[in-house]
């Protein structure tokens, strides 16, 4: 029992002051442009994801065969995503890398993302991907602005260039600003719309029920509102002889 | 149709099955003027097979084991055939529950339903809201997210507090000395069966008392006491069909509002499934914000607001039971002359608005981080709430009430 606490009370001691400064000045958030009505925008997104993200992270609740949602074919699905060898369309998204060997490179294990549009916004995952700066404090050689001390290493940055973060200060306060120090292969407008499609898909991966759910809502609610009327009519009917 | 007949008299012989019919619904003689407010007992009735009726589905394709728990939450909301339907009804359920509940407690509040003679329909409502509270708080563990776990942890460790057997108590509720697998084991045997069987029974005798009294009505007088030559309620009306109907319009009109937040908000902006949950369980990491799902954060704030005494969270634990076992002395603390708010005078109108303040404000305050500014505000809050309990038998004997109609009225 004591020794239980004692690994508790060890935990809260190093938890707290992590979480102290997680916390740390609130970053602006930008508008992600979701959209899941653009299948384009989400095929785009999901080739991005199974060629950069998957390098790293899984996503070990999405099946590959759910990209067909999108409107995508069996043929296109292996072709498009360059799914290895032997890979079956119902199998789900496994990292490539090792995640022993991810965790001895980055000192955490880099997290599932099937869900991470709902435990991050969507528009805090727009802001993340396009908030690292340059930081040789850092082990990685990388910081974010949403997330002070990530351990992720900017892996975009082929695409979007080295961006550096500097202080303004203006009317006494301080204001970070992400200045593009060298660019990449995109322009900033060509870039934040990869992050876009990026997004968008991390949006549908989170939830692909949501492509039929609002559809479905409004057969459901109009349905319901026919027999609410009917229902009324009804209850106006017998109670016509009720003396109030 | 003939054979019908026949079947049914066959079974009358053996059950009372006509009898039963007529005692609880045909010849159940409600009052006719019936209100808004009078929806939500049905509603709550609704809810509650709703939520059996998804629950049982969700059985079938969920693991209670820490290992895959989460994991199976998400092949019901990706791999099962309306399995994310089924997920959002029990979810989106559970708190609707809460909503109905609580509007139906409001109007028990506001027309005196507590009152004589139905002092015991309202002890046995109250165990049903305290059965529902656990009912929900074991249900939320078992997506084991990090709001599971944590919250699970944080309540849990409420018990670890009370004197001499603290300890020992939580450990017999975890059965282990962290939330843990075989805590998600025990609570969801809890959550699908034990305690969801005694909600039946008591919802149950709730309306078998409820039929033995009678229902009381906005104007908060006996119907009963004004009958016809055959005994029937001069002001009332057979159940069925005339509430049949009527409740059937409520029940179309919050299926409409349920399915509209299953369908298009089914988080309810973090309220209902909060963000943080869909981060696997991990007992190595706190997160940054425990907060209970909505409908406890009352009593959360009533639990933060009081501060530590002898080193010990104790009196926060004693004040938030208090809290919530308040409701039941209520039909002896009010000594009003009339039950009806319609009738009461200005001091109760004041004391049940300034209650409401306090419930809604401190479910806000709970929600949110302790500052020293929300911890007084919350404080403020708390000896309202308790205020309106503690001084009950003195302001509904002080105030003018307003004289009685003697049959019902409607407006």
């Amino acid at each position: 029992m004591n020794a239980i606490k004692k690994l508790w009370m060890l935990v809260l001691l190093i938890a707290v002051p992590a979480v102290a400064t997680a916390g740390g000045a609130e970053f602006h958030l930008d508008k992600a442009p979701v959209d899941l009505e653009d299948k384009v925008s989400l095929q785009r997104g999901a080739k991005l994801f199974t060629s950069y993200c998957l390098s790293c992270h899984s996503a070990s609740y999405m099946r590959y065969n759910r990209l067909m949602d999108l409107g995508m074919s069996e043929e296109q699905i292996k072709k498009d995503l360059l799914l290895p060898e032997g890979t079956k369309l119902g199998s789900t998204m496994q990292a490539a890398m090792d995640k022993e060997a991810a965790q001895q490179v980055y000192g955490v294990a880099p997290m599932d993302l099937s869900v991470i549009a709902r435990s991050r916004t969507p528009d805090w995952l727009y802001t993340y991907m396009r908030g690292f700066y340059v930081d040789s404090s850092r082990p990685s050689g990388w910081n974010n602005v949403v997330f002070p001390s990530v351990a992720m290493p900017h892996i975009l940055a082929e695409l979007q260039g080295e961006q550096t973060l500097e202080v303004e200060r203006y009317e006494g306060h301080e204001i970070n600003k992400l200045v593009l120090a060298k660019p990449g292969s995109m322009g900033v407008a060509e870039y934040d719309a990869t992050i876009a499609d990026l997004v968008n898909y991390l949006v549908f991966m989170s939830e692909p029920a949501k492509l039929v759910r609002y559809k479905l809502g409004f057969i459901v609610l109009g349905f319901l509102f026919v027999l609410l009327m009917l229902v009324y009519a009804l209850k106006k009917e017998i109670w016509k002889d009720i003396q109030h | 149709m003939k054979l019908l007949h026949k079947l049914l008299g066959w079974i009358d012989a053996r059950f009372p099955l006509t009898a039963t019919w007529k005692a609880h619904v045909s010849e159940y003689y409600a009052p006719k003027n019936f209100n808004f407010w009078y929806f939500f007992g049905s509603l709550a009735l609704l809810v509650l097979v709703i939520q059996i009726a998804s629950g049982i589905f969700l059985t079938m394709n969920y693991k209670p084991d820490a290992l895959f728990a989460f994991a199976s939450v998400e092949y019901i909301m990706r791999d099962v055939q309306w399995g994310w339907l089924l997920r959002y009804i029990h979810s989106t359920g559970a708190s609707m529950f809460f909503v109905v509940v609580y509007l139906h407690m409001f109007r028990g509040l506001m027309y005196g339903s507590f009152r004589k003679p139905r002092e015991l329909l309202w002890i046995i409502g109250m165990v049903i809201y305290l059965m529902l509270m656990a009912e929900a708080f074991m249900g939320y563990l078992l997506p084991w997210g990090q709001m599971s776990f944590w919250g699970a942890q944080v309540i849990v460790n409420l018990f670890s507090s009370v004197p001499f057997i603290g300890p020992d108590l939580a450990l017999l509720i975890r059965g282990d000395f962290v939330i843990s697998d075989v805590t998600l084991n025990r609570f969801f045997a809890l959550h699908v069966i034990a305690i969801p069987l005694v909600l039946v029974f008591i919802v149950i005798f709730h309306l078998v008392a409820l039929h033995e009294v009678g229902s009381n009505n906005p104007d908060g007088i006996e119907i009963k006491k004004h009958k016809d030559a055959d005994g029937k309620p001069l002001d009332g009306i057979p159940f069925h069909p005339y509430y049949t109907v009527k409740d059937g319009v409520g029940v179309v009109g919050f299926l409409i509002i349920f399915c509209a937040i299953i369908f298009f908000a089914p988080d309810m902006g973090g309220y209902f499934l909060e963000d943080n949950n869909f981060i696997p369980a991990n007992p190595m990491k706190t997160p940054e914000h425990i907060a209970p799902v909505w409908y406890f954060t009352p009593y959360y704030a009533i639990l933060r607001a009081v501060p530590p005494m002898f080193g010990s969270q104790f009196p926060g634990v004693v004040a938030m039971g208090v809290a919530t076992m308040a409701f039941f002395f209520l039909p002896w603390l009010d000594r009003g002359k009339v039950k009806s708010i319609r009738y009461r005078g200005p001091i109760y109108k004041i004391f049940l608005t300034l209650f409401v303040i306090s419930f809604i404000g401190l479910g806000t305050l709970g929600l949110l981080p302790a500052t020293p500014v929300y911890t007084l505000i919350a404080r403020v809050l708390a000896v309202v709430y308790f205020a309106f309990f503690l001084l009950m038998p003195w302001y509904t004997r002080i105030d003018k009430c307003k004289h009685e109609p003697d049959r019902v009225t409607s407006r």
